[in-house]
């Protein structure tokens, strides 16, 4: 009893009030990550996990790139590039190689993995330079942070808008909807899956370079899980979006919401380590969070549709 | 317009499971024809169609769709000239997209697909035009996800995106099966008036004698991957249903002897 007393008293919600903007900041970085998830989770209705591969390259391509000396922007662009790169191939692999979507993102992460340590001079951690003051994102500043990441969450989500309103867009909404459908309307379904893929890789890349910013350096294992956490803030965000929105819950409300459940992860995340859980724990916490709010969806149409209401129905009119 | 020589098609070949589906067909449309389609199940009906429109590459022969050879075509670049109604009503449409939507997703086939906005003001009107020909109500809720309609209200979708851009040939497969006699009528009505008023070319799949005989101008018999018999014209016209039973009681006959010799 006494132990638990001195529990509670050791919580501080000063502390939690601290952390608060920091994981704002991560929500947004890796809200961003989520909406390239959206995109094949929800879009193009395939589970692709090169991402845990692709987040990390973009890391590592931003990091290595800036060490080279070249202006941030273009190391991001080019993080961009190489994530649309590890998109085509997982597209090429399932599309001209037949190999199932989930196994052939496997195949791209487990190969990135390589190439992500060859990228960053076979090391598995490489930090900016001491005193590096041209980065967008970064722990030192984190209400700029917060400011500049929700300016490219913005950019994105309007991007990506426009281009599912395209003609070529809505064939690629259209693929993910039914695949007989749009062969029959002409679409060539290869094309648009391996579109789809390389536009989600490359967002997350573009994630992975802001978020290796944001902590100084990439590592070679800071995308593992990203597929979980992806998914996290894109379920987090429908189950929100629904709530607050419900059938008024549009195509940007949906894109927003994807980034408001990236935020809502991490808020829950810091909250789980304000209350001084080991962090040797924090995949286990993720995974039983991700758990959670896939659950919600079904347990709630559960409650309203189960044998077991049923049953107390049908034996209350039958007596 | 459609020139079918002599295709084949087997599918699983060298195992347990192979099945000649195609076993030399040929068959000439002019334009404007409309061939109704019967034969029993697994005859090679609906696999005749799927070797039109290119789901896989016919074994051998060639189909020649307008003076265009599309034998080596995939299914998607020989939609361009294909308009195709399914079976099931949730195979033509998509159902996470607004009518609207998926209209303007048929009025692009064999288009290419730009950058440039997914739907003009000016098609918005066309739309809302030809959907209230189809007298469903669809006109006044074009913005609803597809996922909401009936069978019915889908298959009429799917015919109304079939026809938006004038195709060659029109393949309907099967497609008031899955719908109740009421609304496989109303379905039914609304393919007619659309192939007569663009003046397309046609083939219809159906199990429904009475309708094989009351719709299109020729009409054909499959078995076994072949086309057993082929009416057309003032022949085709006076046609009963008790001659293509008799028809049918042939093969079937013929079916049941050979049988017999086999168990003997």
């Amino acid at each position: 009893m006494d132990s638990l007393m001195s529990y509670f008293s050791s919580l501080n919600p000063l502390n939690l009030l601290n952390s608060m903007p920091g994981a704002i900041a991560q929500g947004i970085i890796w809200g961003i990550m989520a909406l390239g998830v959206y995109i094949t989770f929800r879009i193009l209705d395939v589970a692709d996990l090169s991402v845990d591969g692709t987040f990390a390259t973009g890391g590592a391509v931003t990091v290595m790139l800036r060490l080279a000396g070249m202006p941030i922007w273009s190391c991001l662009l080019i993080a961009v590039l190489a994530g649309v790169i590890a998109g085509v191939i997982t597209g090429f692999l399932h599309t001209k190689l037949g190999i199932p979507a989930i196994l052939a993102g496997i195949l791209t992460q487990l190969g990135l993995y390589s190439i992500n340590l060859s990228i960053m001079d076979m090391s598995a951690n490489k930090s900016f330079n001491y005193g590096e003051t041209g980065l967008y994102v970064t722990l030192g500043k984190i209400p700029q942070s917060i400011i500049v990441a929700a300016i490219f969450a913005a950019a994105i989500v309007i991007l990506l808008y426009w281009y599912f309103g395209t003609e070529q867009g809505s064939a690629l909404r259209a693929t993910g909807s039914n695949h007989s459908m749009s062969s029959a309307q002409g679409i060539n379904i290869s094309t648009m899956k391996v579109i789809g893929l390389a536009l989600s890789n490359g967002i997350v890349a573009l994630s992975g370079g802001l978020f290796a910013q944001y902590q100084g350096n990439a590592d070679v294992n800071m995308g593992r899980g990203a597929i979980v956490i992806g998914l996290a803030a894109v379920i987090i965000g429908e189950v929100l979006g629904m709530a607050f929105l419900g059938k008024r819950l549009n195509f940007v409300g949906k894109l927003v919401f994807v980034i408001v459940g990236g935020i809502v992860y991490y808020i829950v995340l810091s909250i789980v380590l304000w209350l001084k859980l080991d962090s040797n724990f924090l995949k286990l916490f993720s995974a039983i969070i991700v758990a959670i709010f896939l659950a919600i969806p079904y347990l709630k149409s559960q409650s309203k549709n189960s044998f077991k209401k049923a049953k107390k129905k049908g034996e209350k009119q039958d007596a | 317009m459609l020139k079918v020589n002599n295709i084949e098609k087997t599918f699983n070949p060298g195992t347990i499971n192979e099945k000649k589906a195609l076993d030399g067909v040929s068959l000439h449309l002019n334009p404007g024809d409309f061939v109704t389609i019967i034969g029993g199940n697994g005859a090679g009906k609906s696999t005749l169609m799927n070797a039109i429109t290119g789901v896989w590459p016919v074994d051998n022969g060639s189909i020649i769709l307008d003076g265009t050879n599309v034998t080596g075509m995939p299914e998607y670049k020989r939609a361009k000239y294909i308009g195709r109604v399914f079976q099931d009503p949730m195979m033509g449409t998509a159902p996470d997209m607004q009518i609207i939507e998926n209209l303007a997703l048929a009025y692009r086939r064999g288009k290419k697909r730009t950058l440039s906005w997914g739907i003009t003001k000016k098609e918005r009107e066309l739309y809302h035009e030809k959907l209230k020909i189809l007298g469903l109500g669809l006109e006044d809720r074009m913005t609803s996800k597809v996922g909401l309609l009936s069978g019915g209200q889908r298959q009429a979708l799917t015919l109304l995106m079939a026809s938006l851009q004038s195709p060659k040939l029109l393949l309907l497969d099967e497609h008031t099966a899955a719908l109740d006699p009421t609304t496989a009528a109303k379905v039914l009505e609304i393919s007619e008036e659309i192939i007569s008023e663009n003046n397309l070319t046609a083939m219809m799949i159906t199990h429904n004698m009475h309708d094989a005989i009351a719709h299109g101008n020729r009409l054909i018999m499959m078995n076994e991957g072949k086309i057993i018999y082929d009416v057309q014209g003032e022949e085709k016209k006076n046609l009963t249903k008790a001659d293509l039973m008799a028809k049918f009681a042939e093969i079937a006959g013929h079916q049941v002897e050979s049988d017999k010799m086999l168990l003997s």
